[in-house]
């Protein structure tokens, strides 16, 4: 897949800012520390107190903004294993804004990102449902809406010192497999990531144009054509 | 998608209260004199239905006491428009009911069956617009989805019509109503029927491959990032049975359509007014399968994301 | 709110906002323990409550990166778990029940120190402390030492002994925590077996930088997840049989000629010569009796190569004005007579049938692919080389002005440690590395202090039972590392002093301990029964133990008399974890954010390849109820007990308190557990006088001292002349002599001639002999697992193992509510072919079984893993009710623990002997061969077996926890 057109070109005319995450499939290993850091974060900042159910029974569940997943292609032994780390995209054209009923679902015009005003939202769930990629999660207690919310009250905290002003995930994770920055802006680390290394979107099929993007794992090498070179 | 009992509870009860009104609304603007009894019983029961519809959506809210607040995106969201048109809706019938008890300002009557018409017809674009307009599901983003839930409300309001005129006396209606009932029906289950064999046929925009963007064959998910489950693999998946779901299919078909015209045929035949109860009771329990049926076959893309524990 | 804003489309709740406008806000940095891996942490407090916790970027192990366990400490400190008082198990209960009465500090003291003290004035090794996953083994030996017994060990023996003690034997440092790969500098990186490791967030830092760089990464593993998940080449091999294809490489290195002669001849004992007369010191080195006359490996330098020059024997490394050019090749006669080939010669010998296809066999790995991984590592080693411009001199005079990159690194962990034939596994890559030159060099394998130490260390444990004597301190430390026969820890008849039977000639090498058989060992009274057996931080009633049910039962068995087998066993544990429920007596540890804790370098600390590094911990919240520190409990205990080092001259209690007993220790004088701040005012680093404020110092500093060497020291550590004075003055080594690599190992050699009754009067037992002779081969050689000569393999034709999952540590984290909801339960991954012929659904219920038990799980389909072997997350499943879940917690009813299908012991010449490695007694958990079948559509669908749910101990937070837990509620 290519690099999303909207972010490409160094020449592109100036866009207003875009916040989001790119994150590389190349080195993520699967150890679900953006997971449970954001839990972490989110959980005592203005986005929490994130829930949990059945916290010691079965079934234990509860809201995370932000989802490792694992997924393998080919067959053994060619197989790849790649991980796969999902929280919401921050599209730019998002679909889970304009169907909410209350404008609780809401975009923010100075830095694209995409949150949820808890103290409108009615619970409807309808953005939700709007929403291809499945980031959204209701809260179960408080019973409202809830998603990533780019950790919105970390990045713009002057209380923080400017290099912890990253996303708890971004912060977190061991292998740097998470970068942030406005893809808007063709300087930043994340818009040049997505243009030099082929970064690309999930789902251009509904052309919610997602903010996230993801760097392509790259095969180097795999048995079979290692045995037939040989 | 899963299929929450309080918006399929509401979608059949206001559908019928719709078709209902509208029934009575035509025949009363078509210049037909209906009982009055059966205009105040037919009202009062659209109203209640309406009613409870209206808890019954209520209880799918999270926050309803902030419910109010849903009329603000009116210019967005098919769900706000939902909830402006619906007690609008009401509000109609609830004066042409209050019109038809005091029998005061009987002048006003006309305007209300057209202003309950053109309301009637908004709620269905709203209702079925808010299934309709969510492109990647794929099911319901079709121009049948709208004409079935209009149909679908039509033929269930006209059963409910006659066996309420049947009831109170207003034969001739009654009989009308279920002739125009049947037809419905029929035109209904042809809607429905359509819209399953398009179902049948989709080939879903959305694969694992685009919900990755990983390339390679044989691409499965070995887990989700979570071994209980979530909101995502709650509210999306319909979580009964492949077998289930397909008899739930047949039932819907049956009780909606299949029984409901031979129940027809039968009270048409028979003229007793039994059979025209039943046949709304039979038809509105088909409804409740078809409306699980809806959601339940819905695929939301988001599934794809949540597929496998390990 | 005015209407207007109330219906106004800006956005009502503030996303920036302070959430909890008001509050004291805190931020204390201290060191994460929710892994082994030591990562400097940042607490935030609110009103003194912890509310967030992330890595703190001035610490030089994780650099402000944090992991998923690391991030949910929050909720290990709100477990409804949590023991919070001394509780007695209840009188006319049966062990494993769970019934306890609280009691109070002063009285557990007083049962123990009333029961210890006798034991002690009559037979200290009645006593017995073995200690799990923790990081205080200095304390925990020293007192273990101080008391008199010699049954003491930690985790390391059903761990990772055999990567330890097979890489120390070799080149004197190991992977572990005491060297790594230096990835800043390789080019090309082989991983062997690791999914998780110690090293946990420095390893995923490097490896993604490594990657980012343009380096190739190879990962070998039968599966393939998490790191190898990255690898540009994934390689799976079949469990157990790496060892042969080191040998296949080696066979190809030296075939191909890409290996580093000259690093081989200078800087290991390849060019020596080895004694081939078949007499008492045959496979000995030659050597020169007038610079020392020792027979064996204790005596490094007193070697002979042959010299190309004179064409004669020569005493091998000497001075630098002495000229003596080795051949690393060939046989000769010395001048007495005696046939002797140089060790490289044998090692020649030794691999010549190990080739790539004989290697195909058995690990199931193409010969082809075999000769393209040689050729990459040889060529990238060899022709990739490079030069830093870092002058250094040798431990024998010679100044060099650079030293030599070759950019090939290495990693391995249990993957290679955990079967019964990993010992002669890694000493086979050590060999493979150690010829390629990459040791201590850039881009290869390098040190961390204190390692390199002495090949074979110098730690000594002891070796005879008059060492052992009532109120006296033993003459040495309970763990070691024999280098010969005579430093066993056995009677005169061969039989064990210890009761794991550890440095007895069943497991000779056993540096570690050999935890996994204590219980067994004690409750059949073989070698002897015990007294009193006081386990911290191990879950040895489930996760950490062999054959789960019966060691279960075990510890509820009774002598004719009535009583227990094991009398008297004390459990510390934080947490009400499956071996509380067996304890006579329970002590309840504080949490890692509610103590101090020294991670020193008397004991593994987290140092870093440019030099030593200690950290510590420090309590950012007060301890929960009446628990306490287990150190302060042993510091105390031992003044009760009048252990000499613990108290003063008048016998009263030395020490305060553990930070005081840390601060005031000194093991020699000058060297603490802490390096930092040292000296009366702490201006003094590495050594010095105690500092009373060094505690507060470190606080101040991110809880963490690191001393950077300069760089003349940081490479060719084993010659580097300043480096080992260096080493020696901080005592790290008792010599500042050469650390030659040993390629070929007469220590190893001396236990077989005592096989072969040569060398030394003290002769292994008959039935031992040709168990001896055979693995301790002085060079490296593959041997199926010894499981494999015991199982019937066309019936269990496949392997099972094990994996960490990144996201649970062990047992410890299904009691976080976080944690949990990632990995409830687990399944086992078979591969689709597999599980297809056998009949398994993917997602179905199916059974697992070896020859020695059987577990019903739930099957997962897995392109990624080899068709013949199946794992399994460690450690998920759950006794019902452990950990304070529900009955009906997923843990219990789906989850499943994969040790019930491993015994802890196999048969042998008639009786029974510990399934593990023959050399280190490392537990040979990856050895076991299983079957799979699907269950029948009438079986519960629930895991098997299961165990009785046994109820909240009193004191312990329970279902409470969930109503104080602070954050889910209250806001809304
Ligand atoms: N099948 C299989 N079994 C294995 C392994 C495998 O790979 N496969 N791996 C083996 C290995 S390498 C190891 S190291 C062992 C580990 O096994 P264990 O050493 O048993 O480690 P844990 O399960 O983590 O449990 C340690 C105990 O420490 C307690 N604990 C946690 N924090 C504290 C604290 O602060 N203070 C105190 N006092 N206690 C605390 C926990 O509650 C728990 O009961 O398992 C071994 N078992
Ligand atoms: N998150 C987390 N981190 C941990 C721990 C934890 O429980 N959780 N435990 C800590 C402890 S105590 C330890 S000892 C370390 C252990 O760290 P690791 O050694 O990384 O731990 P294991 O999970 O035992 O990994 C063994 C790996 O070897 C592979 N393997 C098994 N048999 C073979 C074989 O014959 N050949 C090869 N090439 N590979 C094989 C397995 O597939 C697996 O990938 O991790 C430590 N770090
Ligand atoms: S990912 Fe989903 S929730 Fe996020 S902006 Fe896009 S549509 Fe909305
Ligand atoms: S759940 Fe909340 S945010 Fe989502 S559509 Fe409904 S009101 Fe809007
Ligand atoms: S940006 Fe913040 S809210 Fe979003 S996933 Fe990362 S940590 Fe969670
Ligand atoms: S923290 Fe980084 S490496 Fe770990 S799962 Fe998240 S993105 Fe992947
Ligand atoms: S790797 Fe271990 S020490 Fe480091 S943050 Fe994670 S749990 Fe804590
Ligand atoms: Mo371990």
């Amino acid at each position: 897949m290519s690099a999303s057109p909207r972010v490409a070109a160094n020449n592109a005319p100036a866009r207003k800012k875009q916040l989001a995450l790119v994150i590389d499939l190349n080195v993520c290993v699967g150890c679900h520390a953006c997971v449970t850091s954001c839990k972490e974060w989110n959980t005592s900042g203005s986005a929490g107190p994130l829930v949990d159910q059945n916290a010691y029974g079965a079934n234990p569940t509860g809201t995370f903004f932000n989802r490792v997943q694992t997924f393998e292609v080919g067959t053994f032994p060619n197989t790849q294993t790649v991980h796969f780390p999902k929280s919401c995209l921050h599209c730019e054209d998002p679909p889970c804004v304009p169907v909410c009923p209350t404008g609780a679902s809401y975009k923010r015009p100075e830095d694209g990102i995409v949150l949820v005003d808890y103290d409108k939202c009615i619970g409807c769930k309808y953005c939700a449902w709007a929403c291809p990629y499945g980031a959204r999660e209701i809260d179960e207690d408080r019973k409202v809406m809830t998603k990533c919310t780019l950790c919105v009250d970390r990045i713009y905290d002057k209380n923080l010192a400017p290099e912890d002003r990253k996303p708890a995930c971004v912060k977190a994770c061991p292998t740097n497999a998470r970068l942030f920055g406005d893809i808007h802006d063709p300087s930043s680390e994340a818009a040049v990531a997505i243009r030099e290394r082929g970064g690309y979107a999930l789902m251009p099929e509904w052309e919610t144009q997602p903010a996230n993007h993801y760097l392509p794992r790259k095969i180097t090498e795999i048995i079979a054509q290692v045995e037939r070179e040989s | 998608m899963h299929p929450a009992f309080s918006v399929i509870l509401f979608t059949t009860l206001a559908g019928a209260a719709q078709g209902l009104v509208v029934a009575i609304a035509v025949a009363g603007l078509a210049g037909a004199v209906l009982p009055p009894t059966f205009v105040l019983t037919s009202l009062g029961v659209a109203f209640v239905v309406l009613m409870l519809g209206l808890v019954a959506s209520t209880f799918h809210l999270g926050r309803p006491e902030r419910a109010w607040r849903a009329v603000l995106m009116w210019r967005t969201s098919w769900l706000s428009r939902e909830v402006i048109v619906l007690p609008a809706f009401i509000a109609v019938v609830a004066l042409w009911l209050l019109l038809a008890w005091t029998g005061a300002a009987q002048g006003l009557v006309p305007l209300l069956m057209i202003a309950a018409l053109v309301l009637s017809a908004l709620l269905w674009v709203c209702t079925a617009m808010i299934y309709a307009c969510l492109k990647f599901i794929q099911e319901w983003a079709h121009p049948l989805t709208l004409v079935n839930y209009v149909l679908l409300g039509l033929a269930s309001g006209l059963l409910l019509a006659a066996a309420l005129g049947s009831l109170t006396g207003a034969g001739a209606f009654a009989l009308a109503a279920a002739q125009w009932g049947l037809g419905f029906t029929v035109l209904g289950a042809i809607t429905r029927i359509a819209s399953l064999v398009r179902n049948a046929g989709i080939r879903h925009a959305s694969t694992l491959q685009s919900a990755t963007g990983i390339r390679g064959n044989n691409l499965r998910q070995t887990s989700m990032g979570m071994s209980a489950g979530a909101f995502n693999t709650r509210e999306f998946f319909h979580g009964k049975p492949l077998w289930l779901v397909k008899r739930i299919k047949h039932a819907f078909l049956v009780l909606a359509f299949v029984v409901p015209v031979l129940l027809l045929a039968l009270a048409l035949s028979t003229g007793a007014s039994a059979w025209l109860l039943l046949a709304f009771v039979v038809q509105y329990v088909g409804l409740i399968a078809e409306r699980w049926f809806f959601f339940a076959q819905a695929r939301h893309p988001q599934n794809l994301y949540y597929q496998v524990v390990s | 709110m005015s209407l207007g804003k109330l219906l106004s489309s800006a956005p009502l709740h503030d996303p920036l906002a302070d959430p909890a406008p008001g509050t004291n806000n805190e931020v204390k940095t201290t060191t994460c323990y929710m892994c082994a891996c030591r990562c400097g942490i940042r607490v935030h407090l609110r009103d003194g409550q912890v509310r967030y916790i992330d890595g703190n970027p001035e610490h030089p192990i994780n650099r402000g990166v944090i992991c998923a366990k690391g991030a949910s400490g929050i909720m290990k400190q709100h477990s409804p778990a949590r023991l919070t008082q001394p509780l007695l198990r209840k009188q006319g209960s049966e062990r494993g029940a769970g019934e306890f009465e609280p009691i109070s500090w002063e009285r557990a003291l007083d049962i123990l120190t009333e029961r210890l003290a006798k034991l002690r004035a009559t037979d200290p090794k009645k006593f017995a402390l073995f200690t799990g996953r923790d990081q205080m083994q200095a304390l925990t030996g020293l007192f273990a030492r101080q008391f008199g017994t010699p049954n003491y060990a930690a985790h390391g023996g059903f761990c990772s002994v055999n990567m330890a003690a097979g890489m120390i034997y070799s080149i004197g440092g190991s992977f572990w925590e005491f060297g790594g790969p230096d990835l800043d500098r390789a080019k090309l990186f082989i991983m062997i077996g690791t999914a998780e490791d110690h090293h946990s967030n420095p390893l995923k830092i490097a490896l993604s930088k490594f990657k980012r760089d343009g380096g190739r990464f190879i990962s070998i593993n039968p599966v393939r997840t998490g790191y190898s998940a990255i690898a540009d080449e994934w390689i799976p091999v079949r469990p157990g049989s790496d060892g042969a294809l080191f040998m296949a490489l080696i066979h190809e290195l030296i075939a191909a000629d890409l290996i580093d002669r000259e690093f081989l001849a200078r800087y290991t004992n390849a060019p020596n010569l080895v004694v081939l007369d078949g007499g008492e010191r045959d496979g000995l080195f030659a050597f020169d009796p007038e610079a020392g006359a020792l027979p064996d490996g204790r005596n490094p330098h007193n070697k002979l190569v042959w010299d190309r020059k004179t064409n004669a024997a020569q005493r091998a490394q000497t001075d630098a004005a002495r000229d003596v050019d080795p051949v690393l090749e060939g046989r000769y006669t010395l001048a007495d007579g005696t046939p002797v080939a140089t060790a490289f010669e044998l090692l020649k010998d030794r691999v010549k049938e190990c080739t790539p296809e004989w290697a195909e066999q058995i690990t199931g790995i193409s010969a082809q692919r075999i000769r393209k991984l040689a050729r990459e590592i040889g060529e990238t080693a060899m022709h990739q080389a490079f030069e830093l411009p870092i002058a250094w001199t040798d431990v024998w005079g010679t100044q060099h002005s650079s030293v030599t990159g070759r950019p090939v690194a290495f990693h391995a962990m249990r993957g290679l440690a955990a079967h019964s034939n990993g010992f002669q596994t890694v000493r086979a890559l050590s060999v493979l590395m150690s010829l390629i030159g990459t040791i201590d060099r850039p881009g290869g394998f390098r040190h961390k202090a204190p390692y390199p130490r002495h090949i074979v260390p110098n730690y000594r444990t002891i070796h005879s039972p008059e060492q052992v004597q009532p109120n006296t301190p033993l003459p040495a430390g309970p763990l070691g590392f024999p280098a010969h026969p005579d430093e066993l820890a056995i009677h005169d008849d061969g039989t064990p002093i210890r009761i794991d039977k550890a440095f007895s000639w069943e497991h000779p090498l056993s540096a570690h301990g050999m935890m996994h058989n204590v219980i067994t060992n004690a409750v059949r009274g073989d070698p002897y029964r015990i007294d009193t057996l006081l386990i911290f931080m191990a879950n040895m009633a489930w996760n950490s133990t062999m054959n789960t049910m019966q060691v279960r039962a075990m510890m509820n068995e009774r002598d004719e008399a009535g009583e227990y087998k094991l009398p008297f066993l004390v459990v510390c544990d934080a947490f009400q974890s499956e071996m509380v429920a067996f304890a006579d007596l329970v002590l309840p540890d504080t949490t890692y954010l509610e103590r101090h804790d020294a991670l020193s370098m008397l004991d593994r600390p987290i140092s870093e390849f440019d030099g030593p590094c200690d950290s510590v911990r420090v309590p950012v919240v007060p301890p929960t109820g009446d628990t306490r520190a287990f150190q302060e409990v042993l510091v105390d205990l031992a003044a009760r007990l009048k252990l000499p080092a613990f108290i003063t001259p008048e016998g009263t209690p030395k020490y305060r308190d553990y930070p005081d007993f840390i601060v005031n220790f000194e093991a020699k004088p000058g060297i603490g557990f802490l390096m930092g701040w040292r000296g009366a005012d702490g201006s003094k680093s590495l050594k010095g006088e105690p500092n009373p404020k060094q505690w507060e110092m470190y606080a101040k500093n991110n809880c963490v001292f690191h001393h950077t060497m300069p760089e003349s020291m940081q490479y060719m550590r084993n010659w580097n002349r300043d480096y080992l004075e260096f080493s020696l003055e901080m005592g790290f080594r008792q010599k500042s002599d050469a650390i030659q690599l040993a390629i070929y190992s007469d220590a190893l050699q001396s236990f077989r001639l005592a096989a072969r009754g040569k060398g030394t009067k003290r002769l292994p037992p008959a039935e031992l002999r040709e168990r001896i002779d055979t693995y301790f081969d002085p060079l490296p050689f593959w041997y199926a697992p010894l499981e494999d000569a015991v199982s019937d393999t066309t019936s269990f034709p496949l392997h099972a193992i094990t994996q960490r999952p990144m996201a649970m540590y062990h047992s410890w984290d299904s009691q976080n509510a976080w944690l949990r909801q990632i990995h409830s339960h687990n399944y086992l991954f078979v591969n689709p072919g597999t599980a297809q012929a056998a009949g398994v659904a993917d997602g179905g219920w199916m059974w697992v079984e070896s020859q020695w038990g059987s577990v019903r799980c739930m099957a997962r389909y897995s392109e990624a893993v080899d068709p013949g072997t199946v794992w399994t997350w460690n450690a998920i499943g759950k006794g019902k009710s452990a950990w304070q879940l529900d009955a009906a917690a997923d843990e219990s009813r789906k989850g499943f623990l994969l040790n019930h299908l491993i015994s802890e012991d196999l048969p042998f010449a008639g009786r029974r002997i510990s399934n593990s490695d023959p050399i280190t007694g490392q537990a040979g958990w990856y050895d076991v061969r299983v079957r799979i079948r699907p269950a029948a559509p009438d079986e519960p669908a629930e895991s098997s077996p299961q165990i009785d749910a046994v109820p909240a101990a009193p004191g312990v937070f329970g279902r409470v926890a969930e109503a104080v837990m602070f954050f889910a509620r209250g806001k809304k």
